[in-house]
């Protein structure tokens, strides 16, 4: 990637891994565990949040030398809440069931710890190329657990992907269901998202052993 | 050269390798490791987690055995009633029977097999890939699984929430000893929310109800709880419920035998009297509590608890899986309190919430399981606060005398 220097690359890639918002900086967890219980709403959500923060992160960019420090989280709060207003409607205008799905979650992108953090942590600091970069990893970050804890709460709970009956259909008992296999209905509560959101960290860990905090 | 020296050059053989821990392991469940530790000063005691584990698991044959029995008496006396006749429990005459047994063993040795294979395998990979040696823990809780669960649950979701439970209860914890949940429970919970198809209503108490229903032969094993929660009256009189002539998961229906195991646990000094009495206590108050509240004309027969609520509250004691619980789950040293105060209240609250969660639980009356995982959770800051009471009653007293 010619396109990108290596220190710009890092803000895009280092969030998917060793700096992820979810696993790593333990933000945004709320509704990492409310809306992954299918895969379609974690890639919705996922999509939103890169938008809200990729923007946001650009709009608070520009903006930065004007605003005054004492009053910037109300400026960051409207710019956010504008963002999720346009999400919002975006969705209720041309996806109207999986809005209903999301409910109030989209509404609560405005208090995801992710975008406040990188807000106050990064656009207030850089010029708008890097904290799109930087917004936009970090959505991706927090979007790839997403798809991750979903794919594994929508098959395992639901024995479906998208919608699609992948392992066969439960009530004429194809597929897998025909040699007795059921649906774990744990995987579509929501502290069966926290144990998989555990998983992930603990499978994280393992492969890096600097992740682990001495104490 | 016998046997034990045979496996003890083995041993040097293996020494270091990285499957070293499992050979180990099999090595001292047949024999006493031929080696002492030498110097520093130790407390010589017999009592090693081998033999503590060892003495719960003969506390808990005879449970198993009933259970045994009872899994092929309740299946037989199901098709008769079905058939329109009514068995009367006779203890020789139609309980400890060839017939029962076989019917019997069919069922639940299955699900200990499973519970002990799976479990072991996933502590022997645990510690292959951690480097330490087999720890036992894992001895009581696959015997207690099997006891815990309706006789028809499907062997590959029993396989499943092992594996889950002893990753998720106690490997990601540190193994054996640092747990926060009861590992038994945790599978338990893990079942009851996964498959609760399978793990309540009225179909899964009696092997081979699920495969009947909606055949001619249909017929139907409910727990005297379920009943209760309907509103229903059950066939069956005090020496039934007493003694274990009923249907429920495989180990919990005969207090009577649980009691004689819990005497022999807290004579061996394995369980805590002090929980257990507690918990009975606590059971017995929220019992009494229900019976007046039922007495005082609050809740009346159209209300969906007063079936539960108006059971006499020495009956919530020898029904369901209270007793099992409190004897057997409670008195874990691990997950449970530490201090000697602290298990007043730990148990007392486990007796408490119990009865609370078996009437209020509208999807299923029972409510141990859910109250002792509460209580696990919250051990440690029952623990805590009586620490902090002691410290601070011994700084007043430093200062009266300092003073």
């Amino acid at each position: 990637m010619a396109l990108l220097s290596k220190k710009d690359r890092g803000l895009i890639l280092d969030p998917l891994a060793d700096n992820n918002p979810i696993t790593i900086q333990v933000l945004g967890i709320c509704s990492a565990l409310a809306i992954t219980a299918q895969l379609k709403a974690s890639i919705v959500m996922g999509i939103s949040v890169m938008f809200v923060l990729g923007v946001g992160n650009v709009v608070i960019s520009l903006m930065r030398n004007i605003i005054p420090s004492k009053i910037r989280i109300i400026v960051q709060l409207v710019v956010v809440a504008a963002l999720v207003i346009i999400v919002d409607q975006v969705l209720k205008a041309f996806a109207y069931e999986l809005s209903k799905t999301l409910s109030v979650f989209v509404g609560l992108i405005i208090t995801n710890c992710i975008i406040m953090g990188r807000f106050e942590a990064f656009a207030l600091g850089n010029g708008p190329w890097r904290s799109f970069l930087d917004g936009i990893g970090n959505a991706a970050g927090y979007a790839l657990i997403l798809v991750i804890v979903g794919f594994f709460r929508e098959l395992l709970g639901s024995g479906t992907l998208l919608g699609f009956k992948v392992l066969g259909d439960p009530i004429a008992k194809t597929g897998l269901y025909g040699i007795g296999y059921e649906n774990n209905g744990f995987m579509l509560l929501s502290p069966m998202a926290l144990i998989v959101v555990g998983i992930i960290i603990w499978v994280q860990r393992s492969r890096n052993k600097a992740l682990i905090e001495e104490n | 050269m016998g046997l034990k020296e045979k496996l003890h050059s083995i041993k040097e053989d293996f020494k270091g390798k990285k499957m070293a821990p499992a050979f180990n392991a099999l090595h001292t469940f047949l024999y006493t490791p031929n080696e002492t530790t030498h110097s520093g000063g130790h407390i010589r005691a017999v009592d090693d987690l081998k033999r503590t584990m060892n003495t719960v698991i003969i506390a808990l044959l005879p449970v198993l055995v009933w259970g045994i029995f009872n899994a092929g008496y309740q299946h037989y006396a199901a098709i008769d009633a079905a058939q329109g006749v009514v068995r009367e429990a006779s203890l020789f005459g139609n309980f400890f029977t060839w017939d029962n047994f076989i019917m019997g063993a069919w069922t639940v040795l299955p699900l200990v097999i499973v519970s002990y294979g799976v479990g072991l395998a996933v502590e022997f990979v645990f510690a292959v890939i951690k480097g330490h040696e087999v720890e036992e823990g894992y001895l009581v809780t696959g015997m207690l699984v099997p006891l815990i669960v309706p006789v028809d649950i499907p062997l590959w979701m029993l396989a499943v929430a092992v594996v889950f439970g002893v990753v998720i209860g106690k490997e990601v914890f540190g193994g054996t000893g640092m747990n926060i949940l009861n590992p038994a429970l945790t599978i338990r919970a893990f079942l009851f929310f996964a498959y609760p198809t399978w793990m309540s209503g009225d179909k899964v108490w009696v092997h081979g109800a699920q495969a009947a229903a909606g055949t001619p032969d249909a017929f139907s094993g409910e727990t005297i709880l379920g009943s209760y929660a309907q509103n229903n009256s059950v066939v069956y009189d005090f020496a039934d419920k007493f003694f274990g002539f009923i249907p429920g998961s495989v180990g919990e229906t005969s207090t009577f035998l649980i009691i004689i195991g819990g005497l022999f646990l807290m004579f061996t000094k394995i369980a805590s009297w002090r929980i257990i009495l507690s918990a009975v206590v606590g059971a017995a108050v929220m019992g009494l509590i229900f019976n007046g509240v039922v007495d005082q004309g609050w809740i009346t027969e159209s209300s969906k608890f007063y079936g539960l609520m108006s059971t006499p509250f020495w009956e919530h004691l020898i029904i369901g899986g209270i007793a099992f619980g409190i004897v057997y789950m409670a008195t874990d040293p691990v997950s449970g309190a530490q201090t000697n105060t602290g298990k007043y209240w730990y148990g007392f609250l486990i007796g408490f919430f119990s009865i609370m969660i078996r009437v209020f639980n509208p999807a299923y009356p029972e409510g141990v399981f859910l109250a002792i995982l509460l209580m696990n959770v919250f051990a440690p800051t029952i623990d805590h606060y009586v620490v902090q009471a002691n410290v601070k009653q011994r700084m007043k007293r430093l200062k009266l005398k300092t003073a």
